[in-house]
């Protein structure tokens, strides 16, 4: 009788001990925003910058904040990517941070949608802030889904062309490209081959997996529409982004192919090393962000560069001036017990002039509100300048945020990647299998 | 023995008195229960904690829509279905996880066999060639793989610069798609010391007097391995190629790390590493796994993917297990 209750009862214990052990997978982390901001607490702020000069001017921003504010401390911790952000927020605990970081937009959507970063419109209300007024409008949409507007713009990033002055005097071409046509014939001119037939310096280099050429950075400067007004993907129905492929395939092809192309890719240094392949004069013309040009500097680049906006198509040159837009972003953790005094702080970062300007000079990023884009305190830069007006240009765009945060930009990069390589026979074939696939994901993070 | 149960009305003790002998053996034997399952306990608990619980919660989350912050809901056979019809990923996962088992497996236990069967050989410098070939083996995977993506570069790298002296234009290793497979084997081919260690063992407990009688019999080499020297190891070699299978089924650190290495992408706080350079040719289905899991959150199509590469390890051990697959000697 005993034996057979120890197996009667060894089946039940273990199945209510895992009902009770799958009930609890619902995150039981909730905060609050019923503290009291003028009490002493100390903030734990996570980010993602880990160059010294970076965490030297973040950590000099915090004690302008807390000599403001001297009932909070903030602890910070630098070098946090999104997924550790993402895995500690849903894993809970008493040790996650109050105030949180990205450095992408992408995955904004999935932060609001989720719930996992708070909703700072009722903070904003409570101050009585504008965000229209403060915020301009490019970043005020890549940091909201769906109204939910569940981080603000800390710093903006716009992509440009960086060009080596040195190389384009030797070829004799006098000023940057303004058309994709200049771009492709410049990029040929700049290209130098050894005596094999490699290639030892590329014009422009089309690959899309260096350093920041990320696909959807350049596709910027065809000012493509990713969703329709259902949600629905739509690049396949969307010239632009046929005409974008072709360009880069062109580009590849006329400057030697994309497997010698990707042969030299292969021998670049780090990105963020002297290795760099602009640094090291591997490269004529090269797209990156405005902190490169700090970069430039400090390692002491041994010719003479240039900035300018990035070529457009040629039957879009009156939106010369454009970029791709993106920067980082901050919110609060839907788990912070400390959500007033932690949007004091997101509220310091994000909207004083002051510290915006002397944060955008001190890591040569672009500001985030309209007043600091203004501000005379700026870096006289001209260089820098130019980001600027990047980032002002009214053609200039981010990519549309989803809840599914960055995956339809993964698949689409995945899909240009094959592309590249000449694995899409069918561009338009495959364009309509992307949209499929990108509406499929997004069904599943929905349902 | 006629067995007597109590009468289910009496309240007393039995008054049958051939039935306290029973009662005394079923106490006996409720104690030993109860003894053998103190003694089972830590290995019970430790299995329901570390496998049993973690299986019922993977089985039950691939039937729910979870992102890890709301709570579950039920979503039938939608997990199922978007990972099976709709994830163009899990095909080039599932195949390449199949090839480096075949593949790496093989070639690892022959080729761990044949180092084993060389170093118990030889008659100088054994110590030398012992430590030789079982030092790769205590690299850190990741500082291993570097080294070889390194080594391997096309463009910098000294193999393709040793083989262009011999005029020979070498491949293009991690970043071609055909060869990254095979550059992922030759890497594990390097780590070998832990198949040598073994077969080395066991073969040095091969009875010398077998070999000795196959000489008098005037028996070849072959002959010697096939009748005397594989008879033997084959309990060891079982061992190699289930163990192997299993540990292949879960590659991740080498092919993660080589197809980032090799792509030249940078990985940034606001970045995503994307397994599978080139062009998905290294993405294992452990990779997607973590991928759907833990970057994109989609617990529930993970935990499909984790349970059809559960079920295909089980089947292939069950496979291997079987007495007629040959690894296990007819008598046993």
């Amino acid at each position: 009788m005993a034996g057979r209750r120890i197996r009667s009862c060894v089946p039940v214990a273990l199945g209510a001990a895992t009902a009770l052990l799958l009930a609890g997978c619902a995150n039981p982390s909730t905060g609050s925003a019923n503290d009291d901001p003028t009490k002493p607490v100390t903030l734990k702020f996570w980010h993602g910058w880990s160059d010294p000069n970076e965490v030297k001017a973040i950590d000099a921003g915090i004690s302008r904040f807390e000599k403001l504010h001297p009932n909070i401390k903030v602890r910070s911790t630098g070098n946090v990517t999104d997924a550790t952000i993402n895995q500690a927020l849903r894993a809970g605990g008493g040790d996650t941070p109050d105030v949180v970081t990205s450095f992408t937009t992408n995955n904004v959507g999935q932060y609001c949608s989720s719930g996992m970063w708070v909703d700072l419109d009722t903070f904003m209300k409570k101050d009585g802030i504008d965000k229209h007024a403060v915020f301009p409008k490019t970043l005020l949409d890549y940091t909201q889904y769906k109204g939910d507007q569940c981080a603000l713009p800390l710093l903006a990033d716009a992509y440009g062309l960086y060009y080596n002055k040195d190389d384009f005097k030797a070829a004799g071409i006098a000023s940057p490209p303004r058309t994709m046509s200049e771009f492709q014939a410049d990029a040929v001119k700049l290209t130098k081959h050894g005596k094999d037939g490699s290639i030892t310096r590329a014009g422009f280099m089309p690959n899309f997996r260096l350093y920041q050429n990320s696909p959807d950075r350049m596709l910027a400067q065809w000012g493509p529409k990713y969703f329709d007004e259902n949600g629905k993907a739509r690049l396949a129905d969307d010239p632009k982004v046929t005409a974008f492929f072709k360009e880069m395939n062109a580009i590849s092809a006329a400057e030697g192919g994309h497997g010698k192309l990707e042969k030299l890719r292969s021998g670049f240094g780090d990105e963020y090393s002297d290795g760099n392949a602009f640094l090291q004069g591997k490269l004529a013309m090269h797209m990156d962000g405005e902190w490169r040009g700090l970069m430039l500097k400090d390692a002491g680049a041994k010719f003479h560069w240039g900035v300018a906006p990035l070529p457009v198509p040629d039957g879009q040159a009156d939106t010369y001036g454009r970029g791709y837009l993106t920067g980082t972003v901050t919110g609060i953790a839907h788990s912070s017990k400390h959500q007033n005094a932690a949007w004091e702080l997101v509220k310091y970062l994000t909207t004083n002039t002051d510290q915006v300007v002397d944060f955008a000079n001190a890591i040569h990023n672009v500001p985030s509100t309209k007043a600091a884009l203004a501000s005379p305190k700026l870096t006289p830069d001209p260089n820098f300048r130019a980001f600027i007006k990047i980032a002002q240009n009214k053609y200039s765009s981010a990519i549309p945020p989803s809840e599914n945060g960055g995956m339809y930009i993964t698949s689409f990069q995945d899909f240009a990647y094959s592309e590249e390589e000449g694995g899409e026979k069918n561009l338009h074939a495959g364009l309509v299998k992307l949209d499929k696939q990108i509406d499929a994901d997004n069904l599943q993070s929905e349902s | 023995m006629a067995l007597s149960l109590p009468s289910s009305a009496g309240t007393s003790a039995p008054k049958d008195p051939a039935a306290r002998p029973d009662m005394s053996l079923r106490r006996k034997r409720t104690r030993h229960r109860w003894k053998v399952l103190a003694f089972l306990s830590p290995w019970l608990i430790g299995f329901s904690v570390f496998f049993g619980y973690p299986l019922i919660a993977t089985v039950y989350f691939s039937f729910m829509h979870y992102n890890q912050i709301k709570s579950p809901t039920f979503v039938g056979l939608k997990n199922w279905k978007y990972v099976l019809e709709q994830m163009p990923l899990f095909g080039p996962a599932l195949w390449n996880t199949i090839w480096l088992v075949v593949v790496m497996v093989a070639l690892r236990v022959v080729f761990g066999l044949g180092i084993g069967l060389l170093v118990t050989k030889i008659k100088t410098g054994v110590g030398f060639f012992r430590t030789a070939f079982y030092l790769p083996y205590l690299a850190p995977p990741v500082a291993a793989t570097v080294a070889f993506v390194f080594l391997l570069n096309p463009s910098t790298g000294p193999v393709d610069q040793v083989l262009g002296w011999l005029g020979i234009h070498g491949p293009t290793w991690f970043n071609d798609p055909h060869w990254a497979k095979p550059s992922l084997v030759l890497l594990s081919l390097w780590g070998i010391g832990d198949l040598m260690v073994i077969f080395m063992a066991s073969l040095l407990d091969v009875p010398k007097e077998q070999y000795e009688a196959a000489d008098l019999d005037g028996a070849g080499a072959w002959t010697k391995f096939r009748f005397v020297t594989w008879p033997s190891i084959t309990p060891i070699v079982l061992f190699a190629v289930v163990t192997g299978v299993v540990q292949t089924m879960q590659y991740y650190t080498q092919a993660l790390v080589a197809g980032k290495i090799a792509s030249g992408v940078s990985i940034g706080p606001g970045s995503v590493v994307q397994p599978g350079y080139p062009d998905h040719s290294t993405l294992t289905v452990p990779q997607l796994v973590y991928q759907l899991g833990f970057q994109n959150f989609n617990t529930g199509a993970a935990c499909v993917l984790s349970l059809v590469l559960f079920v295909i390890a089980m089947a292939v051990t069950l496979l291997l297990m079987r007495k007629g697959a040959g690894l296990i000697p007819a008598e046993d």
